[in-house]
C-alpha cells in the first residue's frame, strides 16, 4: 500500500503567502485571546483549591453551593464532571483559614449532609506556591526554545534554527490561543503536554530541514523553492504516518485517560495538528525569506563532514 | 553489508533477558503486610522483637504467609485484609510504643528476584493513594528569636557580674545596651567576648560554635556610653539549616508516630520540606499531627510586674520591656518573661496520665540531662514563683498552665496539670514525645488521591498506553507489511526496556508518567517510519533491496538523533523545572527516548539483518507496495 502516489513535487511554497495570512492571523487571533480573555489557570498556578468528590448517588448540586454558603465559602464553584455523581469543588485562596484547614473543613461539613460520600482528590495548592510554579514553567519554556535553538544552530544554520523556533513557538502560542478561547482549565499537566510539544514538533522541522540540506546537494541545479517543495513532497508519507500513530495513541488517551488527562491530551492535539502545518507553512517560508540557499548550507556541511 | 557480527546479536538477546528479568516482579502482585520498623532512626530490629511479634500472631490465632526479618524491618504477609488489620492490633500490643507497626502492601515477587534489586515499579502517590504535603517554615521569627535568647543570656551574665546597665534592647538585628560609664562598657564586652568561646550565650537554636563571634560598636553620646553587639555566631542561612534540620527530625518521630510504611521527608529548596504519606487516608488526622505546629517553652512569670495596674496596662498595648502577655486556658492574662528556660528540644520522653491526688488528667514530661540541670538550677532559684508551660501554635500562643514552683525539682521529671481531659493530654503528650519543631510550619501544597481513584487512574493509563500500542501496529503493519511487523518488534521491546528500566531504577512512577510512556510509543515509531521511509526511497530510486536497507538505516540516522535530541531537551527541562507528577513526566519522557533510539535503531536493524543480511541477493523485501513515477 502506498498512500501518497505524488508524481511531481507538490509547490507547497506556492501558497506560502496565503499561509502567511492565516498563520499571522490565528497567531494574533491566540495572542488576542491570550490577553483579554487569559488563561484559565488551574489551582497549580493561581493558589487555591480543587477538590474531587463522588457519591454514591447523584450528587445535588444546588444542595452542595448552598451548604459550602452556609460556612463562608459563596465562591465556591461546585460542578460536575464525568459522571452526576461525581462533583468538582473549586475554590480560590481564601484569607484567614489555611489550605490544610479549607480542605478538612469542607470534607466535614459535607460529610454531616451524606457520610457515605467519598473524598477522591484534594489540590490544594498556596498562593506563593502557585506564583513558583507559574515562574517555573515560564522559565522551563524559556529553556526549552533556548536549547532547541542553540541545537539547531549546531547542527544545521541560524536560519533554520530560527525558522523552526517561530514556527514551534507559534504552535505553542495556538494551543494557549485555544486554551484561552475556550477557557479550558490550563495545570501543570496541560503545561508538560505544551513543553512536550515543543520538543515534538521540532522533529518535523529537524526532518524537512534534513531533507532540504540533502537535496541542496543532490539537487544542484534547482531553485531554493524547487528544492524545498521537494523535501516536503518526500517527507510528506513519514510526516502523516508519524503523526497518524502519535496522534492515535493520543485519541486513545482522550478515551481512556479520564479528567487528569483530557487537556493533556487536548494540548497534545492541537499541538500535533499546527505541528505539522507550522512546520510546512511557516517554518519552511521563513527559513527561505531569511535566505537559506545552497552557499550557506553547503558550508555548514562540510564542516559537519570532517 | 547487513550483517551484524554475533557480539551485536549477543548484546541484544542479553539487554531483553536482562529487561524481563527485571520487569517480572511487576506481574507478581501484592499481598496485604504488616510492617514493624523502630521509631527512632539509626536503631535496630533484633531476634526478640522477631520473636515477639511471632508470638503475639499466635496468640492471637493469625495465620501469616511469610515474614522477612532484616536490620531494619520486619514485614509479616496476610492474605486477607482483615488478618492484617488484626495483626497490627496484637503486634502493636505487645510491642508497645518503641516500634511503628504500619499497614503495607508488598510485592509478592520470589526473594531471588528482590535480592538482584528487580522490584516493581515505585508508584507514584496518584497511582497508589496518599497525601502529598509541601510545608513552609515560617523563618520571620528566627532571627528575632535568637536574638531575643542572646539578649536574656547577655543580661544574665551582666547581672552575674553586677555590671549595671539600662535600656537593653533587641533593635534589628543587632542587641543594644547603654551604660553610664566607659568602664561598665568595657568590662561588659570583655565579659560578653570571653563568653563567646564556645558557650552558650548566643540563644537561637544551634549548638555553639568555636569562633569570634561578635561586632561591637560604641557610641558615645554624653553621658552616654552605647554598645551595640551583633551577634554573628551563625548566619541567618545556618540558622535556617539547622532549624530545617531539626523540623526534619521531628517530622520523621512524627510520621513514625503515624504508622505510615514508606513514608518520604525531604528538604525541598531552602526553607520547605516535603512529606509524602502513601496510603493515608485519615487526611485530618495527617494534618493534625504533622501540620501542628505545637512548640513546648518554659518561661517564668514576671511576679515583679504582674500587679493589676501593669497587667492592665500591657493589655492595653504597653508591654514591659523583655515581657510578653498571654492568657491560661481560664482567660487570665500573665506577663510572661521573653527569655526561654526550656523548649520541647530537651525532653526524652512524655507521657499521659492521671495525678493521683486530684485525678486530673495530667501529661508527666522526662527532661533529659540538660534539661534536668536547667530545670533544677531555676527551680531552686524561683521558689515561690510561678513557671509558665507554653504551647505555641502557628499564630496562638497558649499557657497550659503556670504552677507555682513549691520546690526544688531534680531528677527531671516533671508533672503538668490543666489537661481539660485524657484525650488532650494523650495528644499533648504525643506531640511533646515526638519532638517539636524548632520554628513553625505552615502546610502550603496538599495533593490526597483516594485509594480507589489511584487504582483507576493506573487503569486509565495502561488502557491508554494499550489501546495506542494496539492501533500503532495494525497501522504500522498494514502499511509496511514485513518491515511494520519488525518495527512493531522494535516498539515491544522499547516498551519492555523502559518498564526494565523504571523497575530497575525505582523512578517514581505517576499518572503523567505513564502519560509519557504512552507518548513514548507515539512517538519512538518516528523513528521507525523514518528508516523504512528511507529505505522505500532508495528502493523507488532503483536501489537493489540490500544496499536499500543499509542506506535506509544510515540516512535515517541523523534525522532521528536530531529530532529526539530537542525532545530531550523538552525533557530535560520538564525534569529540571518540574515538579511532582510532571516530575514523574519527564523521567518517563528522557528514558523513553533513550531506549527508543537503541531499539529503533540497534534492534530493529538486528531483526532485518537476520532476515536478510544473510541472503545474497533478495529481488524483493516485504515493505509494502512502492509507488514508482513513469519516466516517459
Amino acid at each position: 500500500m502506498e498512500i501518497f502516489r505524488v508524481k511531481t513535487d507538490i509547490p507547497f511554497m506556492k501558497f506560502r503567502k496565503i499561509s502567511a495570512i492565516i498563520s499571522t492571523s490565528i497567531f494574533i487571533a491566540s495572542i488576542l485571546f491570550l490577553v483579554f480573555r487569559g488563561l484559565n489557570l488551574g489551582v497549580d498556578f493561581t493558589g487555591g483549591t480543587l477538590m474531587e468528590v463522588s457519591y454514591p448517588q447523584a450528587a445535588n448540586l444546588e444542595e452542595i453551593r448552598s451548604t459550602l454558603k452556609q460556612i463562608d465559602l459563596p465562591e465556591a464553584q461546585v460542578q460536575n464532571f464525568g459522571t452526576n455523581s461525581d462533583v468538582l469543588i473549586r475554590l480560590p485562596v481564601v484569607e484567614n483559614l489555611s489550605l490544610a484547614d479549607l480542605s478538612e473543613k469542607i470534607a466535614l461539613t459535607l460529610k454531616q449532609s451524606d457520610p457515605a460520600l467519598k473524598i477522591e482528590r484534594v489540590e490544594s495548592v498556596g498562593s506563593q506556591v502557585g506564583d513558583e510554579l507559574y515562574e517555573d514553567g515560564a522559565l522551563a519554556i524559556l529553556f526549552v526554545a533556548i536549547g532547541i535553538m542553540l541545537y539547531l544552530w549546531l547542527r544545521f544554520e541560524w536560519r533554520f534554527a530560527v525558522a523552526a523556533i517561530v514556527a514551534n513557538m507559534h504552535d505553542v502560542v495556538i494551543i494557549l490561543g485555544f486554551f484561552a478561547f475556550f477557557q479550558w482549565e490550563f495545570n501543570l499537566t496541560v503545561l508538560a503536554a505544551v513543553l512536550a510539544v515543543l520538543g515534538y514538533s521540532v522533529n518535523e522541522s529537524v526532518v524537512v530541514f534534513d531533507r532540504v540540506r540533502e537535496n541542496f546537494r543532490v539537487m544542484r541545479k534547482s531553485s531554493v523553492i524547487e528544492v524545498v517543495n521537494n523535501a516536503i513532497t518526500r517527507t510528506m508519507s513519514r510526516t502523516i504516518m508519524t503523526h497518524l500513530s502519535t496522534q492515535t495513541v493520543v485519541i486513545c488517551m482522550l478515551i481512556f485517560g479520564g479528567e487528569i488527562l483530557h487537556n493533556f491530551s487536548i494540548a497534545l492535539t492541537i499541538g500535533i495538528l499546527f505541528g505539522i502545518y507550522s512546520s510546512i507553512m511557516v517554518g519552511c517560508p521563513l527559513a527561505i525569506w531569511l535566505g537559506t540557499n545552497q552557499s550557506n548550507l553547503a558550508v555548514v556541511d562540510v564542516k559537519a563532514e570532517k | 553489508m547487513n550483517q551484524y557480527s554475533s557480539w551485536k546479536y549477543i548484546l541484544i538477546l542479553l539487554s531483553i533477558g536482562l529487561s524481563v528479568l527485571y520487569v517480572t516482579p511487576n506481574f507478581y502482585g501484592e499481598s496485604f503486610a504488616v510492617q514493624v520498623m523502630p521509631v527512632k532512626a539509626g536503631e535496630v530490629v533484633d531476634r526478640s522483637t522477631l520473636k515477639l511479634v511471632e508470638a503475639s500472631l499466635d496468640k492471637a490465632n493469625i495465620q501469616n504467609t511469610g515474614i522477612t526479618f532484616e536490620d531494619t524491618d520486619i514485614k509479616i504477609k496476610f492474605k486477607e485484609a482483615t488478618d492484617q488489620l488484626n495483626a497490627k492490633q496484637a503486634i502493636e500490643k505487645s510491642l508497645g510504643k518503641k516500634f511503628v507497626v504500619a499497614l503495607n502492601l508488598i510485592s509478592n515477587s520470589p526473594d531471588w528476584l528482590s535480592n538482584l534489586g528487580a522490584l516493581p515499579m515505585y508508584l507514584g502517590l496518584d497511582l497508589r493513594g496518599g497525601v502529598h504535603f509541601l510545608m513552609q517554615l515560617d523563618l520571620s521569627k528566627l532571627s528575632e528569636k535568637k536574638n531575643d535568647g542572646f539578649l536574656a543570656n547577655v543580661r544574665k551574665e551582666l547581672q552575674k557580674e553586677k555590671i549595671k546597665y539600662y535600656d537593653s534592647k533587641v533593635i534589628n538585628n543587632y542587641v543594644q545596651l547603654k551604660f553610664k560609664s566607659e568602664d561598665a562598657l568595657n568590662e561588659a564586652k570583655n565579659i560578653i567576648r570571653a563568653q563567646g568561646s564556645g558557650r552558650s550565650i548566643f540563644g537561637g537554636n544551634a549548638p555553639a560554635k568555636e569562633t569570634e563571634a561578635f561586632n561591637f560598636s560604641e557610641i558615645k553620646n554624653n553621658n552616654e556610653f552605647i554598645l551595640k553587639i551583633k551577634n554573628n555566631q551563625y548566619t541567618d542561612e545556618e540558622n535556617v539549616n539547622f532549624a530545617l534540620k531539626q523540623n526534619l527530625e521531628t517530622l520523621h518521630n512524627r510520621v513514625n508516630e503515624l504508622g505510615v510504611a514508606e513514608p518520604i521527608i525531604q528538604q525541598q529548596g531552602q526553607d520547605r520540606i516535603v512529606v509524602q504519606l502513601p496510603g493515608v487516608q485519615d487526611t485530618a488526622k495527617a494534618k493534625e499531627i504533622i501540620g501542628r505546629t505545637a512548640i513546648l517553652e518554659m518561661r517564668m512569670v514576671d511576679e515583679d510586674r504582674s500587679d493589676p495596674a501593669t497587667i492592665e496596662k500591657a493589655e492595653n498595648g504597653q508591654l514591659p520591656p523583655g515581657t510578653e502577655l498571654y492568657y491560661d486556658r481560664s482567660g487570665n492574662p500573665l506577663l510572661v518573661k521573653k527569655e526561654v528556660i526550656l523548649t520541647g528540644e530537651r525532653l526524652e520522653d512524655a507521657s499521659p496520665g492521671v495525678d493521683q491526688m486530684t485525678g486530673q488528667s495530667v501529661v508527666y514530661l522526662d527532661l533529659d540531662s540538660i534539661g534536668t540541670n536547667i530545670f533544677k538550677e531555676v527551680t531552686r532559684k524561683n521558689i515561690g514563683k510561678r513557671i509558665a508551660l507554653l504551647l505555641i501554635e502557628k499564630n496562638y500562643t497558649e499557657v497550659i498552665t503556670a504552677p507555682k514552683i513549691k520546690s526544688e525539682i531534680g531528677g527531671g521529671n516533671v508533672m503538668i496539670t490543666g489537661m481539660e481531659n485524657a484525650q488532650e493530654s494523650t495528644d499533648i503528650s504525643l506531640l511533646l514525645r515526638a519532638g517539636s519543631l524548632s520554628v513553625p510550619m505552615e502546610i502550603v501544597e496538599e495533593r490526597t488521591v483516594g485509594p480507589s481513584m489511584g487504582k483507576e487512574n493506573i487503569a486509565r493509563g495502561v488502557n491508554s498506553t494499550m489501546w495506542g500500542f494496539a492501533a500503532i501496529v495494525v497501522l504500522m503493519v498494514s502499511y509496511y507489511m514485513f518491515f511494520g511487523v519488525v518495527s512493531v518488534i522494535g516498539l515491544s521491546v522499547n516498551l519492555l526496556f523502559l518498564t526494565a528500566l523504571l523497575s530497575a531504577l525505582q523512578a517514581t512512577l505517576t499518572l503523567p508518567g505513564l502519560a509519557a510512556i504512552a507518548i513514548t510509543i507515539g512517538m519512538a515509531i518516528d523513528a521507525n517510519v523514518l528508516i523504512n521511509e528511507r529505505i522505500r526511497d532508495e528502493i523507488r530510486n532503483g536501489m537493489p533491496p540490500q544496499k536499500s536497507i543499509s542506506q535506509g538505516y544510515d540516512k535515517a540516522w541523523g534525522t532521528i538523533l536530531d529530532s529526539n535530541i530537542t525532545t530531550m531537551i523538552a525533557g530535560l527541562a520538564l525534569f529540571m523545572f518540574g515538579s511532582g507528577p510532571i516530575k514523574g513526566f519527564a523521567v518517563v519522557l528522557v528514558l523513553g527516548i533513550l531506549t527508543s533510539v537503541f531499539s529503533a535503531i540497534f534492534v530493529s536493524r538486528g531483526i532485518v539483518n537476520y532476515i536478510y543480511g544473510n541472503k545474497r541477493t533478495i529481488k524483493k523485501i516485504s515493505i509494502g507496495e512502492i509507488f514508482k513515477v513513469e519516466n516517459n
